[in-house]
This record gives structure tokens, C-alpha cells and sequence, in this order.
């Protein structure tokens, strides 16, 4: 661990700035590709362990697919590591190991709930979306030299992310929520696409407009509220996107949304101001919403009462199964392939994967899991530290931030501790749109990361101090720019 | 200073910071509902992984004879192992039933923690199961049951009401337990529709198939219960020689009353305790009962067992009633096994096991021993005695009334070549009036001539027998089941 104290000091003493930078040096850092591949090695084996336990706790002998199943995985995570190798040989080590490990717990999670519903097998479509994924982080590493090129498509990525969020609107609703395009037989959550997009956009508009952002209007004790100008287009975004999602039914994705905004005008403007309408708007929003609307409002009854359908005679509801499921797992868990999780009924493999890791991994597995997503967006963050220029800052904190929130959003709302609202657990959950978009998450951190720390004269960092000042001065001179 | 000069950094540690923070809630939250509310939660009714595993592996057996009488199938359904019989029937007044909906009862139930494998005695280690998470195999539960005993039983009482109790007088083993009409418990088990409309039929059926008339239903003894007042009598001292006059009338006054007692046979006035005992003469007893006084007959009653609230055979076992807050007329009837007197079937089994093992009652007992899926003893059951009822002097006199009895009274019936047997039978009334069909009871011990003691009792009641009025249907239709009984447990 060494080489990661080697360069912290520099680049995260608090009110370091381009300018105050050494001038380029030319020692280059470690590339720890070695420490990633073992890494990788790792969490592939463990992937297939997990996937022979399933097989042997079931039906007392390793399945059939176990060399295939452990032989794809390795193939896609090699070829993603020879790619990160070529690509972003300085990116952070432990991104593509997490992922790797990440998805293919996912794998053996769904492949073991299959067991149980034989007619609807999930794990095969899961593979395929998950080789499309990884497919997809190669084409990333391979093809986006560098990060700040982004930067240029701030607003068409927000209009693709807007047009992506609309279009399920025109789609039958599957059960209750509005959030499915189904083309020719496949099913995919455009606004699982819209978060990079959106991440993209707030990055590259805060980025140019964050001192004018920065600018208090008045001053209520200790809270400094931003002027009325700038908070036109921000609650302009923020009503477009609640409101879409609030038609769509889908309010964990509206809460991500809207969390991930708030995060990133914070860190922008560093106004606790926006943090006090932040939070004023969600209250207003989710009072509202909560009180309006029948699908949201019974969410939240189920959240203060999960037993209360047991008490009129109904039995269990799925966030009571959910309960019983964790309860059920204890301190070791039962073990792969043991519990009853499948009691949870519909959406057992997606929105209540993480139940089932609960219930046979216990909470020994369950906080590694936990630990294991804190580690991914740890390691976002730190790359934004080391990152000089504010796009990239920001793109890395928005990224990073996504995963966390949305593993808070799902995770607190199965476990009791906020209400439950439909989502993917980043990688564990089945579904296509959500691993193909969370691969795009990493590649993209992979890519922030390679440009803090490659430091050759030719990667980002040099250009980042130039290309800092340009988006600064383009920022304090015309409003909503952001064209380096 | 604005500009690039705005400490960003601080702001991301800000933002990292309440990162960390919902990891936290999240991890907190994760261990209040995984370790510290686990347990409410999986004790919650409503969780059904409680009866999964239940389910999930085949229950223990119960043995009658040494072979099973139950067995399991896989069913493949959520809840696995469904409960099979083999001659269902026959035994389900032992082995009760175990459904998937609605529990288990007799057997099934008092033994449920071996046959479902939760006893922790079937563990090879202390708390082992609590470690490894496991469960063992269910253990099976080996019966005391006799089977020859238990189908001469069943053959005997046919398509009527009625029930069996047969034990062994020196141990209190259980030989036989049957009560027909019986039911198939087998239709109880699993899960689907046809379970539920068995149970329906089964509870709304007007002759009860469900009901253990054997240990669960109470009847007037009659005249079986002279037994117990004649033992009365002997150990009070109220009586001293069988063969003196009792200096009683014909018809008896009830003392108090007006109501007149009388006999179905001759010559009871001023009878002996032979040819009273021997013929059943009701004026006689009741006389004897009211002289014998209500300390006293409460005593002899409770020594057989009678007024006994916590017989269990490991299940329970309806408590025998002898009222004692009684005026000197319900005594005299409570004496010949009227009023409030009631038994059930295994009361009175045990009341002729007692005149067969020198006047001392042993517990009766249904399970022999319980082994784990191999076969290794985990408990057995040890003869104890429940009480004296008698002094064996009286036992002594009272086996040579019921030899008489058999011999050339109302229960020549019950006789069986190559072996004394003792026996008593009784019409008992019953109803408004006494307008309901009386039921006909009998109650023996037999030995066999080359053995030392008697090795059976058996107490045969029959609901709705041919209801010719006396003692004449106690002897004409209890008395051959009994016999029966007796002769399949003394046939080796």
C-alpha cells in the first residue's frame, strides 16, 4: 500500500490549487496493473466458489456450467484489464477488481434464486447483459482518451438524458412503475442511462457556471441563499426531472436524481445555502408526493408499519419477507443456496437481490458487500481529489456518488430504513440496463483516475491546469458556457 | 477569492464525508434487523421458515411392533415431507395426525420435538445444531402397542361406536388403544384443497371420527364401577366376609328421597357381596357406597385414579370423575357408576389392571422408548407406580369375585380356554331420563394357566349396542371384544 501514501500528500493538501502545483514532473507513478490483476484473479475465483457452493448445497455436486460460467468471466475481466493496460495504465487499481467481484456475486445471487423458479430462468440474460457491459467499459477505456472531451456535450447530454427519461412515458407500465421500453423483446430502463448523462451535464454546467453559482444573495444567519437568477435553470431541471419521474412512478430514481444534484452543486459552490433549499425542495417534493400520490403514499405506510398486513390477516408483504429474509441470515448467514428468500416473491432477483445475500451470506457477507461499495466510491472520490480540473472533479464525485446513493436508496429501503423504492443494487441486481450502465460508471472513474495520476506530460493532468483556468474564465464571462 | 481558488477539496471531503455517513446508517440498520431484532422477526407468525424446515426432511417413524406405522413422501412442495399411514384407522387413536395446516395432535404432537428432529437430546453434541445450522434426521418413537391386540380390538368393534383400552397390569404398558369410528389421518397431510374439506367433514361428521374415545371421552361406568365400591367396602371394612348378607333391600330407598331402586335380576335382597358382585345387584352397591361414606369412596375412587388431572400417556388423558360433593341418594348412585360418576376407557382398563397386579395401579404409558434415526436410545420410559388402590388382601377377594363373574355371571362370554380371567360387565344410562341407548361396557384381566400374573386388562366400551336393558348387553356385546383382546395377547 505504499504507492498509495506516495502521491496523497501533494495533491490533497487542502487548498492546493492548479497554480500552486510543482511544475510536471517526470517521475512517473506506479502503474499497480499487477496489484489489479491479482486482484481480478481473485475475485473471479471467488465469483465461481460461490457459484460451485450454490450447486453443491443444492444438489450435492458442482453444476455443469461452473468451468464456463468462471471461464467467461475470467475472459471478460482479462480483456478488460489488458485494455485498462494499454489505455489507462495509471488508472486506480481496485475500480475493475470490485466490479469484477461485484457482478459476479450478482451472477451467482441470481443463478441461485433461478433455482427456485425454473420456468424464469434470469442468469443467462444476466451474463449476456454483463458481457455487453464489460464490452462497453472497453470500448470506454479504449475510446475516451480523455475525460474533459465530455465536457463539450454538456447540454446534449442533458437533452439525451431528458429525451431518455420521456420516452417510457410512452410505454405500457410494468407493474405500476412507468420506467420500461420494451423493443423487440427486450426490456430496458432508459433512466438507468439518463444518471451518466445527467451526471455528465451537471458536471460540465457547474463546472462553468460554479462562481456564479457561488454568488449569495441574501444572508439568513448563517445560511447564504443564492440569487434568484441562478436558481431559475436549477429548479428548472429540478421540476423537469421530478416531474417526469413522478409520472413515471419511479421515486427512487427522482431521489437519486435530485440527491446526486445537490452533492454536486454543494462540492461546486460549496454553499450550504443550496444544501438548506436542497433539502427544503426534497421536503416539499417528498411531502407532497408521499401525500398525493396512492403508489407512493402506501410505500411509505408499508415503511412505518412493514407488519401491518400480517395484522389484518393478509400475511407477510414483500418488505415483511424482506425482514424475515435478513433476520433469517443472522451473524454467518445459511449459507449459499439455503435460505428462503424466494418467500419475497416478485422482484426476489432485482429490487431484493441484496435479501438474499443477507439471509445466506448474513450480516458478515452483507457489510462486505456494503464495504465493498464504499471502496468503489472511495476510490471515485479520491480520484476527484487528485483531479485538478473541476469537470473532472465533479464528474468523478458525480459518479461516485450515484453508486452510493443509489446503494443507500435500495439498500435502506429493503433493510426498513427508508421507504423501499424500486431500483437496482449497483451490479448485484438483475437487470440489463442498470449493469450495462454501472460498467459505464467505472470506465468512466477508470478513466478520471488514469488522468490524476498519470502524470507522463502527455495524459490530462498537465492540460488539466490550462484547461481549469480556460473553463474558469469562460465561466465568469459568459453565463452558461463551458467550452474549453 | 473566487475563482479557482474556491477550496473545492474541502467540499469533496464534505460530500465524502456524508458518503460515509449513509454507509454507516446503512450498516447499523443491517445489523439491527440481522442480530438484534432477528429473533422477533423469526419468531413472527407470519414466517414461514419455521414450518419450511419442518417440513423439509422426512418425519421420524412411529413403531407398533417394531415396524413403522407412519412414513414420509416427498411431495416436492414448498412444504416437502407429507405424512403417510399404513392402516391409517386402525392406529389413529395412537399416532393422531400430522398436517401440514393444522398441526399435529396425540402422538404426533407429544412426541413432535423427536419425530421432527428439534429435541436437542438427538444431537450428537451440545448446542452442535445451534453452530452448524443443521437439523438432525427426526427420531423415531417405538410404541407399546400389542398389533394383535390392537386389530382384535378394532375387527371387534366393527362398524360400531365404541373404544378399547388394554394394558399390561405389572407395567402399565398400553397394549391396545382403539376407537371407532376412526379416520385415515393420512387424509390430513400436505397442503392442498382436499386437506381442508377432509378436516371440514371430518370435525362436522355427527359421529365424531376424530374424537379418541378411548382416552378423550368420559362415560358412565355403570356397573363396571363395582369394582371400585366393592374394593371400597373391603378395605373400609364394611364388608369382611364376601359371603355374609349385606343386610340390603330390594328395592333400595335412596336415602333422603323417595326414589326407589331396583334390580334387573333376583334375589338381591340381603345378598352377598359374591352374588351381588356376580349378578350386578345396583341395590346392594349403593347401599355399600353410602355405608363405605363419601371420604371413603372418594378415597377408593382416587386410588384407581379417578379425579386425576394430569395423566398424560405422553398425551393427555381426559380426567375420570368421582363427585364428592355429593347428599347420601347421589352417593348411592355415584356408587353403581351413575350420576356424576364418568370414566373413559383407559380409567377402567386401569381399575381391572389394579385387581390384576396385588391392588397397586402403574402409570400407564403408551411409548416404550424414543431412538434417534439409527436406532440409539435417547429416553425410555421406566414403569412407575401411579398408587395403591387397595390392600392385597381385598385384590385377593377381588379377583375371586370377577373369576366368578366370568365363570358363571354376566360375563361368561369373556371366558377363554387356558386361562382365568376375571372381568365385569355394565350397561350404563344415560340421557335425559335415561332415554339414550345404553352404552355397554366390560371390564377383565386374564392370565394365562402356565403364567404367574395376569398379563392383560382390557376395558371394552360399546356405545350403541343392541340395546337389550341389564347387564345382558355388557356381557353380550362388550364381552367378546374383550375377550378377544385378551386371547390375542395371551396367544404368543
Amino acid at each position: 500500500m505504499d504507492c498509495f501514501a506516495c502521491y496523497v500528500p501533494d495533491m490533497l493538501s487542502p487548498g492546493t490549487t492548479a497554480q500552486a502545483d510543482p511544475p510536471a514532473p517526470v517521475v512517473p507513478l506506479p502503474r499497480r496493473r499487477g496489484i489489479e490483476f491479482t486482484l481480478i484473479v481473485l475475485a473471479v475465483l471467488l465469483s465461481v466458489y460461490g457459484y460451485c457452493d450454490v450447486g453443491v448445497a443444492r444438489t450435492g455436486s458442482v453444476p455443469p456450467g461452473a468451468v464456463g460460467y468462471g471461464a467467461g468471466l475470467g475472459v471478460l475481466a482479462l480483456l478488460a484489464h489488458l485494455a485498462v493496460r494499454v489505455r489507462a495504465p495509471y488508472a486506480d487499481p481496485l475500480l475493475l477488481p470490485i466490479g469484477v467481484l461485484l457482478n459476479g456475486l450478482g451472477l451467482v445471487l441470481i443463478y441461485r434464486l433461478d433455482l427456485e423458479t425454473p420456468d424464469d430462468p434470469a442468469a443467462p440474460t444476466q451474463l449476456v447483459w454483463s458481457t455487453l457491459g464489460m464490452g462497453l467499459f472497453i470500448a470506454v477505456v479504449v475510446l475516451l482518451r480523455d475525460h474533459r472531451v465530455l465536457q463539450r456535450y454538456t447540454y446534449v447530454s442533458v437533452v439525451s438524458a431528458l429525451v431518455l427519461l420521456v420516452l417510457p412515458i410512452f410505454f405500457p407500465s410494468v407493474n405500476g412503475a412507468r420506467i420500461w421500453v420494451r423493443v423487440a423483446g427486450f426490456s430496458i430502463q432508459p433512466g438507468e442511462f439518463a444518471k451518466v448523462l445527467l451526471a455528465v451535464f451537471f458536471a460540465g454546467y457547474l463546472a462553468a457556471n460554479r462562481n456564479a453559482l457561488a454568488y449569495t444573495g441574501r444572508r439568513i444567519w448563517r445560511l447564504q441563499l443564492p440569487t434568484g437568477r441562478v436558481l431559475g435553470p436549477i429548479l428548472a431541471i429540478w421540476l423537469l426531472s421530478v416531474g417526469v419521474l413522478v409520472l413515471e412512478r419511479d421515486l427512487g430514481t427522482s431521489l437519486l436524481f435530485f440527491g446526486l444534484f445537490v452533492v454536486l452543486l454543494y462540492v461546486a459552490t460549496g454553499r450550504t445555502g443550496w444544501i438548506a433549499v436542497g433539502l427544503l425542495l426534497a421536503a416539499c417534493g417528498a411531502v407532497a408526493v408521499g401525500w398525493l400520490e396512492p403508489h407512493v403514499h402506501s410505500r411509505v405506510e408499508d415503511w412505518l408499519h412493514p407488519f401491518a398486513s400480517i395484522e389484518a390477516g393478509l400475511g407477510p408483504n414483500q418488505l415483511a419477507q424482506s425482514l424475515f429474509s435478513f433476520a433469517a441470515g443472522g451473524m454467518l448467514g445459511t449459507g449459499l443456496g439455503l435460505g428462503h428468500s424466494v418467500l419475497i416473491g416478485f422482484a426476489a432477483k432485482s429490487d431484493f437481490i441484496l435479501a438474499t445475500a443477507g439471509e445466506e451470506l448474513g450480516l458478515a457477507g452483507l457489510s462486505a458487500i456494503f464495504l465493498l461499495y464504499g471502496l468503489l466510491v472511495e476510490r471515485g472520490y479520491r480520484a476527484s481529489l487528485a483531479l485538478r480540473d473541476p469537470f473532472g472533479r465533479l464528474l468523478a464525485i458525480g459518479l461516485a456518488s450515484i453508486v452510493a446513493l443509489q446503494v443507500f436508496v435500495i439498500a435502506g429501503g429493503v433493510t426498513g430504513l427508508i421507504p423501499l423504492t424500486g431500483m437496482a443494487m449497483p451490479f448485484l441486481a438483475q437487470g440489463g440496463s442498470s449493469v450495462v450502465t454501472n460498467w459505464i460508471i467505472v470506465a468512466l472513474l477508470m478513466r478520471l483516475s488514469d488522468s490524476a495520476r498519470d502524470r507522463s506530460g502527455t495524459g490530462a493532468a498537465t492540460a488539466a491546469a490550462t484547461a481549469t483556468a480556460t473553463a474558469t474564465a469562460t465561466a465568469e464571462g459568459i453565463e452558461g458556457g463551458g467550452k474549453p | 477569492m473566487t475563482g479557482n481558488g474556491r477550496p473545492m477539496t474541502r467540499y469533496i471531503r464534505h460530500a465524502a464525508a456524508f458518503c460515509a455517513l449513509l454507509l454507516i446508517a446503512l450498516l447499523v440498520n443491517a445489523t439491527r434487523i440481522q442480530l438484534v431484532q432477528a429473533r422477533s422477526y423469526d419468531e413472527n407468525p407470519a414466517n414461514r421458515r419455521h414450518t419450511i424446515a419442518r417440513y423439509g426432511q422426512p418425519r421420524g417413524d412411529i413403531l407398533v411392533g417394531g415396524r413403522p406405522v407412519t412414513g414420509s413422501k416427498d411431495s416436492g412442495q414448498q412444504f416437502r415431507y407429507e405424512r403417510t399411514y399404513r392402516n391409517g384407522p386402525l392406529y389413529a387413536p395412537v399416532t393422531g395426525f400430522s398436517s401440514q395446516v393444522y398441526g399435529t395432535n396425540l402422538l404426533e404432537g407429544a412426541e413432535d420435538d423427536v419425530l421432527a428432529g428439534t429435541d436437542p437430546l438427538l444431537s450428537p453434541l451440545p448446542l452442535w445444531n445451534d453452530f452448524t445450522r443443521s437439523r438432525n434426521p427426526g427420531g423415531h418413537v417405538v410404541t407399546t402397542l400389542d398389533p394383535a391386540a390392537q386389530e382384535a380390538a378394532f375387527a371387534g368393534l366393527g362398524d360400531r361406536r365404541g373404544a378399547v383400552a388394554a394394558l399390561e397390569p405389572s407395567t402399565g404398558r398400553i397394549l391396545a388403544l382403539v376407537s371407532t369410528p376412526s379416520y385415515d389421518p393420512e387424509e390430513l397431510s400436505g397442503t392442498d384443497s382436499a386437506v381442508a374439506r377432509a378436516w371440514t367433514r371430518l370435525n362436522q361428521a355427527a359421529n365424531k371420527p376424530m374424537l379418541n374415545r378411548a382416552v378423550r371421552q368420559t362415560y358412565p361406568p355403570g356397573s363396571t364401577f363395582k369394582v371400585v365400591t366393592a374394593a371400597a367396602a373391603l378395605d373400609a371394612g364394611v364388608v369382611e366376609d364376601v359371603d355374609e348378607p349385606t343386610k340390603s333391600r330390594d328395592p333400595y330407598r335412596l336415602p333422603g328421597s323417595s326414589v326407589r331402586l331396583t334390580n334387573e335380576v333376583e334375589g338381591c335382597a340381603d345378598a352377598s357381596l359374591r352374588y351381588a358382585f356376580t349378578w350386578s345387584c345396583n341395590t346392594v352397591f349403593a347401599k355399600l357406597g353410602v355405608d363405605v361414606g363419601v371420604a371413603g369412596m372418594r378415597a377408593g375412587a382416587a386410588g384407581f385414579g379417578f379425579n386425576e388431572r394430569q395423566l398424560r400417556i405422553p398425551f393427555r388423558v381426559s380426567p375420570s370423575t368421582f363427585d364428592t360433593r355429593v347428599d347420601q341418594a347421589q352417593l348411592a348412585l355415584s356408587s353403581i357408576g351413575q350420576y356424576n360418576t364418568r370414566a373413559t376407557p383407559l380409567q377402567m382398563a386401569m381399575v381391572a389392571g389394579a385387581v390384576a397386579n396385588n391392588g397397586s395401579v402403574r402409570t400407564p404409558h403408551l411409548v416404550e422408548r424414543t431412538t434417534t434415526d439409527d436406532g440409539h436410545t435417547v429416553s425410555a420410559t421406566g414403569q412407575r407406580t401411579l398408587r395403591q388402590a387397595m390392600s392385597p388382601a381385598t385384590t385377593v377377594q377381588l379377583r375371586e369375585l370377577m373369576t366368578d363373574v366370568v365363570e358363571r355371571g354376566t360375563g361368561k362370554n369373556a371366558a377363554i380356554p387356558g386361562a382365568t380371567v376375571g372381568g365385569k360387565s355394565g350397561t350404563a344410562q344415560h340421557g335425559i331420563h335415561n332415554s339414550g341407548t345404553p352404552y355397554a361396557w366390560f371390564i377383565s384381566w386374564a392370565k394365562a394357566d402356565d403364567a404367574m400374573e395376569p398379563a392383560v386388562a382390557v376395558a371394552v366400551v360399546v356405545e350403541d349396542a343392541e340395546a337389550d336393558r341389564g347387564d345382558i348387553s355388557g356381557g353380550g356385546d362388550a364381552a367378546p371384544i374383550a375377550r378377544d383382546v385378551m386371547r390375542a395377547v395371551l396367544t404368543p
